[in-house]
């Protein structure tokens, strides 16, 4: 566990300076169309004023220091030309409610109908314009906002601010079977920002699957409420023909007894941060996040960065960060990791490992463990490592006759099976691993 | 069956000779044992033999059934016929012993040219082999060797050696780490396997082994050849005597 191999990368300013002026903050303004918002419309003005004082992430910003964010600040993004045979979606053949998302925006007539017992569910757009009280407004842009202290998140504020749909998923109970949100292209260029705000009540339980990706670019926040004894399961994935430039904030409040458990699969792309802030608040709760990503440099550039910060507040809470990436052909991989905990946090248990396989020595893994702690009486550990295959497992896989290329699949299930383990459905589980399996093999042969 | 003729080994990464010109000949049905000192070069021998990385021959000759096992890789020498039990089974999380075991029997055979077996075909083999071997259900669903005993992991490599049928089985201390009982398991499930059409090399340090899988020719190794070469009674003779007289004698 202390064995910690952080690799740093210069990072030569280009355009110094340029990112923060405000005419650039304008320009990407510009470009979006702002909504007024109805519920939204207060928290989509707070947003835009908090973003104005903060400006776009420049090359010399900390937080940015591993990834590039000219992409993301761009008022337009690259058109990514659309893919037309993705092959079958990984939850396809499950018993779920499928929400569609094409572009960012809900598309009604590709969905089911909202119809789930112990669930109530809404999309942003469609409520929003009506004014007055809804139990979204509570939590619109509130937990994004908590979620800014103390490191700047320009991308979330702007979303906020502009995000033009989403869903709004109130739990009560427990449903029998899991919300599925799917993002689909539908044009080259489309700039995506979506919004969802999920609470869920007192004892209720939720598996919410969020699948694919939306537009060239996408920006998307996921605002998670959970009160006491509630329980999420949020499991994302996205694959190689989804992917191109990508950047998500999880921003979840944590209640006590409640458990939050995030899993997200990332294969392939070109441009992807995931931000996931998470705020335990109240005693004997759970949260767990947890990757696992494959990035391979062949088809063009591959950058993929985890961004964690998870507070303990409250006593005996158990968090669990497990990021595995498998890195080849040039690809990087990031990780900043963090675990706050508070003063009067006690008996705490903090877990943080990231871990890379590099299946080549082009490809690199960048990673910043920190912990802070201002209780007395916790148990909290991070490890980062770097490294190879193993070759022993290599040549006794070998050595009963499995293929190298086959045998090099098992040892990168292998290293990613910890992050899957966090996927507590038995079902789901074997599905993202039978599905990885299925794939890895297919490009083996390949 | 196995030819091994004048084979000379070095470590491909310092410039240390191994394998001095060992020459040996597994025929067909027997059970060859392998006896020597620590640093004698009985593991390298396996590895050469089976294909591993980081060694490097610098003559001599090894084939299989007359087929050249040096310009092989690892895979396409176990599909020929050769199988290496490990002195340490490798662990493998997140890989089901089942999945493994069929994925490779089905590789070997595609590369033969034979029908893939069916997952229906393949349950029920290994079912029966492994209860033969003591081997629980739940064993076989866990990952490859993870959480497994000294004893669980040298019986599912003889599970393995069960499954692929190997022409040439070759054994590397499999003794070591196992208590009696565990031993006369693995020499049963050995023993089971004999066969007029499967050869044996059984590397071993001690002679305890060979009371139970018992040795057609045992020779003794040293320097990286073979010193002497001879029946079981070689055999008890290092028990009794050990190593130095019979290397001393051998020169």
């Amino acid at each position: 566990m202390s064995d910690i191999a952080v690799k740093t990368k210069d990072v030569t300013p280009q355009v110094s300076g340029a990112a923060r002026a405000p005419d650039a903050l304008e320009a990407r303004l510009e470009a979006l169309s702002l909504p007024r918002g109805g519920f939204t419309a207060a928290a989509r003005r707070d947003a835009l004023s908090r973003l104005r004082d903060m400006g776009l992430p420049g090359p010399r910003d900390e937080y940015w220091r591993y990834t590039d964010p000219r992409p993301f600040n761009a008022p337009l993004p690259q058109p990514v030309p659309l893919v037309t045979d993705a092959g079958p979606a990984l939850f396809d053949d499950l018993d779920r409610l499928k929400l569609v998302f094409v572009d960012g925006v809900f598309d009604a007539a590709a969905s089911d109908d909202a119809e789930l017992e112990g669930v109530q569910i809404e999309t942003l757009a469609a409520v929003d314009e009506a004014t007055g009280d809804h139990w979204a407004a509570s939590l619109y842009g509130v937990l994004e906002t908590a979620g800014q202290v103390p490191v700047r998140r320009p991308f979330a504020a702007l979303n906020t601010a502009a995000a033009r749909d989403g869903v709004l998923i109130r739990v009560t109970g427990r449903p029998s079977k899991p919300v599925h949100v799917i993002h689909r292209r539908a044009s080259a260029d489309a700039d995506a920002l979506w919004h969802h705000v999920v609470r869920v009540e007192e004892g209720a339980e939720l598996t919410l699957l969020e699948t694919g990706m939306s537009g060239a670019r996408s920006n998307g926040v996921i605002e998670v409420d959970l009160a006491k004894g509630a329980r999420l399961h949020h499991i994302t994935a996205k694959r190689a023909a989804d992917q191109k430039l990508g950047l998500s904030h999880l921003f979840a409040r944590v209640a006590a007894e409640a458990q939050l458990k995030s899993f997200a699969l990332s294969v392939n792309g070109r441009l992807m941060r995931q931000e996931g802030v998470i705020d335990i608040a109240g005693d004997d709760a759970v949260a767990h996040i947890a990757a696992a990503v494959l990035g391979d440099g062949d088809e063009g550039p591959f950058h993929q960065d985890d961004t964690v910060f998870i507070t303990h507040g409250a006593e005996r809470c158990e968090s669990r960060q497990v990021f595995k990436k498998v890195l080849k052909n040039g690809a990087e991989g990031v990780f900043q990791g963090k675990i706050l905990v508070k003063q009067g946090a006690q008996k705490t248990d903090g877990y943080q490992i990231s871990q890379a396989l590099l299946l080549d020595e082009r490809s690199q893994f960048l990673a910043k463990p920190e912990l802070e702690i201002y209780a007395d009486d916790v148990k909290c550990s991070h490890g980062s490592t770097t490294g190879a295959l193993d070759e022993t497992a290599l040549f006794y896989l070998r050595s009963r006759g499995v293929p190298k290329a086959r045998a090099i699949v098992f040892l990168v299930l292998s290293f990613l099976a910890d992050a899957l383990e966090e996927v507590e459905d038995e079902g789901l589980r074997e599905r993202i691993h039978e599905r990885l399996e299925a794939w890895l093999t297919d490009r083996a042969q390949g | 069956m196995l030819k091994i003729d004048n084979l000379h080994v070095k470590l491909e990464e310092e410039d240390k000779q191994i394998l001095k010109g060992l020459s040996l000949e597994v025929p067909a049905g027997q059970v060859h044992a392998i006896m020597g000192p620590n640093g004698s070069g009985k593991s390298t021998l396996s590895y050469v033999l089976s294909g591993r990385d980081g060694y490097e021959v610098t003559e001599g000759a090894a084939s299989l059934d007359g087929q050249d096992l040096l310009e092989m890789e690892p895979e396409e020498r176990a599909s020929a016929g050769l199988f290496l039990a490990f002195q340490y089974p490798v662990e493998i999380p997140g890989v089901g012993n089942m999945t493994f075991l069929r994925t490779a029997m089905n590789a070997q055979r595609k590369a033969r040219g034979e029908e893939e077996l069916s997952s229906g075909e393949f349950l029920k083999l290994v079912r029966a082999k492994a209860a033969e071997l003591h081997i629980s259900p739940d064993m076989l669903k866990r990952p490859v060797n993870v959480g497994f005993s000294g004893g669980e992991k040298k019986r599912n490599e003889i599970l393995q050696m069960a499954m692929l049928a190997p022409r040439m089985c070759i054994m590397d201390e499999t003794d070591s780490g196992l208590d009696v009982d565990a031993m006369r398991l693995v020499a049963d499930g050995v023993n089971a396997l004999r066969a007029p059409d499967r050869s044996f090399l059984v590397i071993t340090h001690y002679q305890r082994l060979l009371n139970h899988i018992q040795p057609d020719v045992v020779h003794i190794m040293a320097e990286g050849r073979i010193v002497k070469t001879g029946g079981p009674e070689l055999a008890l003779q290092v028990e009794k005597e050990g190593y130095g007289d019979l290397l001393a004698e051998a020169g």
